[in-house]
């Protein structure tokens, strides 16, 4: 198993607030690692600045051995880094067809097979293939936002709260694919609900104030009642 | 009845015109959220080196490829050197961009001269013909045509396209396309270089249809395609075709009928939208 993605120490200033004041955190490749913490933490920030979206002020972000510090948010996804945002971000008035068009970086054989793949991953799609984004359901639109993520052949996926305001039956059908995804690529995801992360995760990292408290293998925090009871509030 | 026939396809060719014009205006906005004010002094400049061109090859066709090759160069340097380092910031990009409009306007009087250009209408397309008592002058509707060949290219473009696909996702979230691998700056410039060569081909088409130009005319056009672009709806390419189409024949109709108002109508008709629907007609994403 080898590393795909390092951050080290990473500091991220949005305006004049300081919002990430040391985050360091591993992804090794073929797992999937969650970040966990509390509102407001600084997870989805994490996500953002390795995406380039809100770029480290200070500190290091490597992946597969390159530096992505500096680097513009398309060349990071380029790369091989997919993002599913935490509010979906589907493009609403793009046909679902559309929404996929848009994100593939090829169109040629191989690519129309692996939307083929994706789309049987998530068949909702399928059946809502010349509906506009914006007439889904929230959680066809969550499953919409992974499938775009996931056309290309990415490496890596970077997967923010896929389970927030979903139904319970919704985040069933997520959590099935995030583990489908899992055989195919390395995950990074940020979810709140602990029970969902505990079941597929490999690794976490626990942020808290901006700053990394502790990482280790999930089946070590799961068994550690006090840390959670800390820093997650879980009694 | 031939009267009525007659005002219309008037205020159809100039509403094509102010089109070819707000198009660019408008895609520029609903892409870019850019405030382009310099836009008219692009379209002055379509029309000088129209006159320019035709004066040198006798080529009227000529004459309008490289008035929209002007266009796109001087989109090209526009986007670098003045809208780019002022994006995101609108009471910048009004500033900046509206002394670049006197810029542009200044440094028309300084190549072509002070004084305002007699612009020829080629040959084939001078003249009318004569339908059932109705006069149709040939190149009013040679603009029409134009009009609507540009907005179904364009449409077609937007609609069909990878490109049109990667813009219209841009209008509706920049930062998703980057992150979907997309360099979102890249498109900006080619839109907005393609917004300069429609105002380029509009100022080219002007030209022949108003018989002079003069360093002015951007100022005085640009005002025209602001309110087409608001009364349409900022950012919606259909809503400035149906707006144009409107404030043009309300000015072909009013000149005639009530001349006192022909100059106010546009504002009236701005203000009678804005009351009813304040975001325009259309808006970008029903686009």
């Amino acid at each position: 198993m080898s590393r795909l993605l390092t951050l080290e120490n990473v500091h991220t200033h949005i305006g004049q607030y300081h919002i990430l004041q040391g985050v360091s955190l591993t992804a090794e490749e073929g797992e999937v690692t969650v970040l966990l913490g509390r509102n407001g933490a600084g997870k989805t920030t994490t996500l953002r600045t390795i995406m380039g979206l809100n770029p480290a002020t200070s500190g290091t972000i490597h992946y597969g051995g390159q530096d992505i510090t500096k680097l513009p948010t398309f060349s990071i996804a380029n790369g091989g880094i997919g993002y599913v945002p935490e509010d979906q971000a589907v493009f609403t008035t793009l046909t679902v067809e559309e929404n996929l068009k848009v994100a593939m970086r090829k169109e040629d054989e191989a690519a129309m097979a692996r939307q083929d793949y994706v789309l049987t991953l998530f068949p909702d799609l399928k059946k809502f293939w010349k509906k506009e984004g914006g007439h889904l359901s929230g959680g066809q639109k969550q499953m919409l936002a992974m499938a775009r993520a996931f056309v290309n052949d990415n490496r890596l996926m970077l997967i923010d709260e896929p389970s927030k305001g979903l139904a319970p039956i919704v985040i069933e059908s997520v959590m099935e694919a995030i583990r489908e995804m899992k055989k195919q690529t390395t995950i990074i995801l940020v979810e709140q609900n602990f029970s969902m992360a505990a079941g597929v995760g490999d690794t976490y990292t626990l942020i808290d104030d901006g700053e990394t408290v502790q990482s280790g293998r999930m089946e070590d925090l799961v068994r550690d009642e006090e840390l959670k009871r800390t820093y997650l509030g879980i009694a | 009845m031939d009267l009525l026939l007659n005002l219309t396809v008037n205020g159809l060719a100039t509403g094509m015109l102010i089109f070819l014009l707000a198009a660019g205006l408008t895609l520029i906005f609903g892409l870019m959220s850019v405030l382009n004010f310099a836009h008219g002094g692009l379209f002055a400049w379509g029309a000088f080196s129209g006159v320019f061109f035709y004066g040198v090859t006798g080529s009227f066709l000529i004459s309008v490829i490289g008035a929209v090759l002007t266009g796109i160069v001087l989109g090209f340097i526009t986007e670098k050197l003045i809208i780019k380092p002022v994006y995101g910031n609108h009471v910048q990009q009004i500033l900046i961009t509206l002394g670049f409009m006197l810029v542009l306007s200044e440094m028309l009087k300084v190549v072509f001269g002070p004084n305002q250009i007699a612009a020829k209408t080629p040959d084939y397309l001078s003249g009318s013909w004569e339908a059932g008592g109705v006069i149709l002058i040939k190149y009013r509707l040679f603009i029409i045509l134009v009009g609507l060949l540009v907005f179904a290219v364009v449409q077609f473009i937007l609609k069909r396209t990878k490109i049109g696909l990667i813009v219209r996702a841009g209008v509706l979230n920049k930062e998703m396309v980057q992150a979907l691998g997309i360099d979102i700056n890249k498109v900006f410039l080619y839109v907005f270089m393609a917004g300069a060569a429609l105002a380029a081909l509009a100022g080219a088409l002007m030209a022949p249809y108003s018989g002079v130009v003069y360093a002015e005319m951007g100022l005085e056009f640009a005002i025209l395609a602001f309110i087409v672009v608001v009364i349409g709806g900022m950012g919606s390419f259909p809503g400035s075709l149906l707006a144009a189409i409107l404030v043009g024949l309300a000015g072909s109709y009013m000149a005639y009928f009530v001349p006192s108002l022909s100059l106010a109508v546009n504002m009236i008709l701005m203000a009678v939208v804005l009351i009813f629907r304040p975001q325009g007609l259309f808006t970008a994403k029903e686009a």
